[in-house]
């Protein structure tokens, strides 16, 4: 990651998405930033966090997304300048509080930053946070490149104290986690000073108390302010135009999709035919300006992900404006001409306008492209994802899917948002069988521990990570104490947010800028709840699946069990590896020894791999991490492990 | 500004498994062209994809400004392989009959293949495969001469030296090492550009 601070004004950089969009808070005095980690957004707390302590900016991960919002929140009433990020279902959890803010407004200039995952690269959703601006009534912007991203974020700083109002600037995988050269702007002093003014008269937007009602009032106000974002929409710089006076089609694209559309009118060649407008502020309408676009051409092309917002929204203007506009021809996600769901990229949009105007198009030579996916179907076998060699997740799920297995009560696991997800897959042998959000699968494993008076005897299990205990599974194992849900929930402790890049948590002793801090101890939360608790080490295998029987056997109620044990990609552990681990071939019986292969076909880790040539497995040394697991699963010890110096 | 682009953009796909360092390697090349003046787009798939999946970084090289950061289908000038058969699975959406293709010989078992449920294919016939499906292909053994210089880590440092040895970019040694010296130390500095020159020599 870059340094936000190196480089002069004027000077170009090669910056990420997410870079460019914390730069671009820095450029506008930046004060607070929470977030909650969450791929694709992570880089702009993290870029944000390793700035030195002179930078004057205050950094947290939160909780939670809603947490965060709040604690960005609470830098606005105090008259600073803050940004929450978030990924796009991070928005969900803090949605309740943001209802709240719309209403009661804000003072010091405040952006919520979502970045969406069209085509979920890295999700289980495919959510859209401009729904969420569009259903609390605040002003959305979704900047279209890297530079515009940093320019856009400094505008927003300026709108959202124009208006009072939190202002959300959106972002996607593709700007958010691609790169592009930025020129950089100059830095402010910062002089920020905090006080909370609060004894005004009660509806003072500056002095008063800071509360959404009386809300009849306050709504009115609101929908004042959307009404003034237009106005200033209707001059955005980031809105911009490029094509013939009057094109053939005009083409309506959002953020990253404009670099999609740009693209496909210069592969087929068509730039004198085709006009681009893209379109940034992309809530509230600018209903003038859209005028004058709809106005230039008689055939409408959308480009945006995922859902058809801003087709849906110029479709209710062109309405409004039949009578002046004539009827238009539009195509986009609702006529099938784009794809209603699913990323798009320069082919799609170049195949939607070649269909559009009847032009034959074909990027790669046929009989190439039939060759290539020829040789490909036999000689590139798929990569599904797995854990990382030394991932402790792997020896945690080969315990909990051998417990149940022997269990023989068909016991199933409920799973939870992080890398342990990937426990769907064969490579965690299939171990989860329901997935959905953040602290899901303990709140469904509540549900499930009080189905037993209407017959379900299976065992039920939940896991969570150590970051997603502290943001939503505390509720959900309360819900289970306090009604005697029949569970076991393990807690998959790797010391820290594995998934997004090792982000800290409650439970870690240092926090995002690296200040000491208290931790807060899992076990003993749990305790104190009132569970049943037990802690573990998953590398020592039969020692946990002996705990895990014993929990399920005979204890009733609410269990957890910790299993702790650091990423094997921590700065702590990444490259030092505790053993040597070899196969033994005088001891290793090949096919014949009735496992069936056990550490190869069922075990599955990327650094174990069958040497097809002997009949025999072999460690890959480049690729183990020498966690020794694997020693322990060998039916015939033949897989040896050796402390490493 | 550097020399003239051969074309505008150059698509540069630098492709491998989760974990090997590919986009570490897209970004030190984008800063090395950003030093040279040059406008770089770096479209990256990481995430999820980083726990063994394929990852690839699209590099769009330019004197006029951003570009999509997914190159378009059949796009690709040049493929950069950290391994083996990526370099296979890239071209069937992003070959032409005109790419160059640079792989790194050492494979990486897909976990379909380490449980016995897909095959991995014979080296001879990847080679064989990409030269066919490419107007020059070079097959470098990066990780092993990575592997002699402390680590497999130095094999994408001699990859983008390979890279720079076809000729496809304007890159030039003086302008890597100081985009290098700008974020490590002197003997580190000195092992990166040794991996450097090795790769530079293994396509010459």
């Amino acid at each position: 990651m870059s340094n936000l601070l190196n480089g002069k004004p004027g000077e170009s950089r090669l910056f990420m998405g997410n870079e460019a969009i914390a730069r671009g808070a820095l450029e506008a005095g930046l004060n607070i930033a929470a977030g909650y980690p969450g791929t694709p957004s992570s880089e702009i707390i993290e870029s944000l966090a390793r700035l030195p302590k002179e930078a004057g900016v205050y950094v947290e991960w939160s909780v939670n997304e809603k947490v965060a919002l709040e604690v960005a929140a609470a830098a606005s009433f105090a008259g600073l300048r803050s940004i929450c990020v978030m990924k796009q279902n991070g928005l969900n959890v803090a949605s309740d509080f943001l209802l709240h803010l719309t209403g009661s407004g804000t003072r010091g200039g405040i952006l919520l930053i979502p970045c969406d995952d069209p085509g979920a690269l890295s999700s289980v959703n495919e959510g859209e946070s401009r729904a969420f601006a569009k259903l609390v009534e605040i002003p959305l912007i979704e900047p279209g490149d890297f530079q515009e991203a940093k320019e856009a974020v400094k505008w927003a700083f300026e709108l959202s104290e124009t208006l009072r109002q939190i202002v959300m600037v959106r972002s996607i995988t593709r700007l958010s986690h691609a790169s592009g050269s930025v020129v950089l702007g100059e830095m402010p002093k910062r002089e920020a000073k905090a006080a909370f003014r609060h004894n005004g008269f009660v509806l003072d937007p500056m002095e008063g108390p800071v509360l959404s009602a009386p809300v009849t009032y306050r709504h009115d106000l609101q929908q004042d302010k959307l009404k003034k974002a237009k106005e200033l929409f209707e001059t955005s710089p980031f809105n911009t135009y490029q094509g013939p006076e009057k094109p053939e089609l005009l083409i309506i694209s959002t953020s990253a999709s404009s670099l999609y559309a740009k693209e496909a009118v210069s592969l087929l060649g068509m730039e004198g035919r085709v006009g681009l407008f893209k379109l940034a502020t992309t809530w509230p309408l600018p209903s003038k300006l859209m005028a004058q676009m709809l106005g230039k051409a008689g055939r409408i092309l959308f480009v945006e992900e995922v859902m058809p917002f801003t087709e849906e929204n110029v479709k209710v203007l062109a309405a409004e404006m039949a009578g002046t506009l004539g009827v238009k021809t539009f195509f986009g996600k609702r006529d099938g001409t784009i794809p209603m769901t699913g990323e798009l990229n320069p082919d799609i949009v170049t195949a939607a306008l070649a269909k559009i105007f009847g032009i034959a198009w074909t990027p790669q030579p046929p009989d190439y492209a039939q060759k290539a996916g020829q040789k490909a179907f036999f000689g590139a076998p798929g990569r599904d994802l797995t854990f990382c060699p030394g991932c402790p997740h792997r020896a945690s799920f080969y315990s909990i899917h051998s417990v149940l297995a022997r269990d023989a009560r068909e016991g199933f696991v409920c799973g939870d948002i992080g890398c342990y997800s990937m426990a769907v897959l064969p490579s965690g042998f299939s171990t989860l069988k329901t997935l959905h959000s953040m602290g899901s699968g303990t709140g469904v494993a509540s549900g499930f521990g009080k189905l037993g008076p209407f017959g379900l005897n299976q065992p039920v299990v939940s896991v969570c990570g150590d970051s997603t205990f502290f943001h939503a599974a505390m509720p959900a194992l309360a819900n289970a104490i306090h009604h005697k849900a029949d569970i076991l929930m393990v807690v998959l402790d790797n010391s820290g947010t594995g998934m997004t890049g090792f982000q800290p948590h409650p439970g870690l002793s240092r926090d995002a800028q690296g200040n000491e801090v208290p931790a807060l101890d899992i076990a003993e939360i749990a305790k104190a709840m009132g569970a049943t608790v037990r802690v573990s080490d998953p590398f020592d295998v039969p020692g946990t699946q002996k705990i895990m029987h014993g929990l399920l056997d005979n204890v009733p109620g609410v269990k957890v069990l910790i299993l702790r044990q650091i990423c094997a990609l921590s700065p702590e552990k990444k490259g030092k590896r505790k053993f040597d681990v070899m196969v033994n071939p005088e001891v290793c019986l090949g096919e014949s020894c009735g496992c069936n292969r056990l550490c190869t076909r069922i075990f599955r880790c990327p650094g174990l791999v069958w040497d097809k040539a002997r009949g025999k497995a072999r460690v890959d040394e480049v690729i183990c991490a020498g966690c020794g697991v694997c020693a322990s699963i060998c039916p015939v010890g033949a897989i040896m492990r050796v402390e490493a110096e | 500004m550097g020399t003239r682009l051969w074309k505008d953009p150059v698509n540069i796909i630098i492709t491998g498994v989760g974990g090997q360092g590919n986009v570490l390697a897209s970004r030190i090349l984008g800063n090395a062209l950003t030093a040279k003046g040059y406008s770089v787009t770096i479209g990256e798939t990481f995430g999820a994809s980083q726990r063994g999946g394929s990852v690839m970084s699209h590099l769009r090289v330019s004197e006029k400004g951003a570009w999509s950061p997914q190159i378009p289908r059949g796009g690709a000038d040049v493929v950069v392989a950290l391994e083996p058969v990526e370099a296979l699975r890239v071209l069937v959406r992003y070959g032409n009959p005109g790419v160059k293709v640079v792989a790194n010989t050492r494979s990486i078992y897909p976990v379909g293949v380490i449980s016995g449920e897909q095959n991995y294919p014979a080296m001879e016939d990847v080679r064989a495969w990409v030269a066919e499906l490419s107007s020059a292909s070079w097959f470098v053994d990066a990780t092993d001469a990575a592997m002699r210089l402390g680590g497999p880590i130095y094999g994408n440092i001699m990859m983008i030296g390979a890279l720079a040895g076809t000729g496809a970019l304007p890159l030039d040694r003086g302008t890597f090492e100081a985009v290098m010296a700008a974020t490590m130390p002197g003997p580190k500095l000195a092992a990166n550009m040794e991996a450097y020159d090795i790769g530079v020599a293994m396509v010459a």
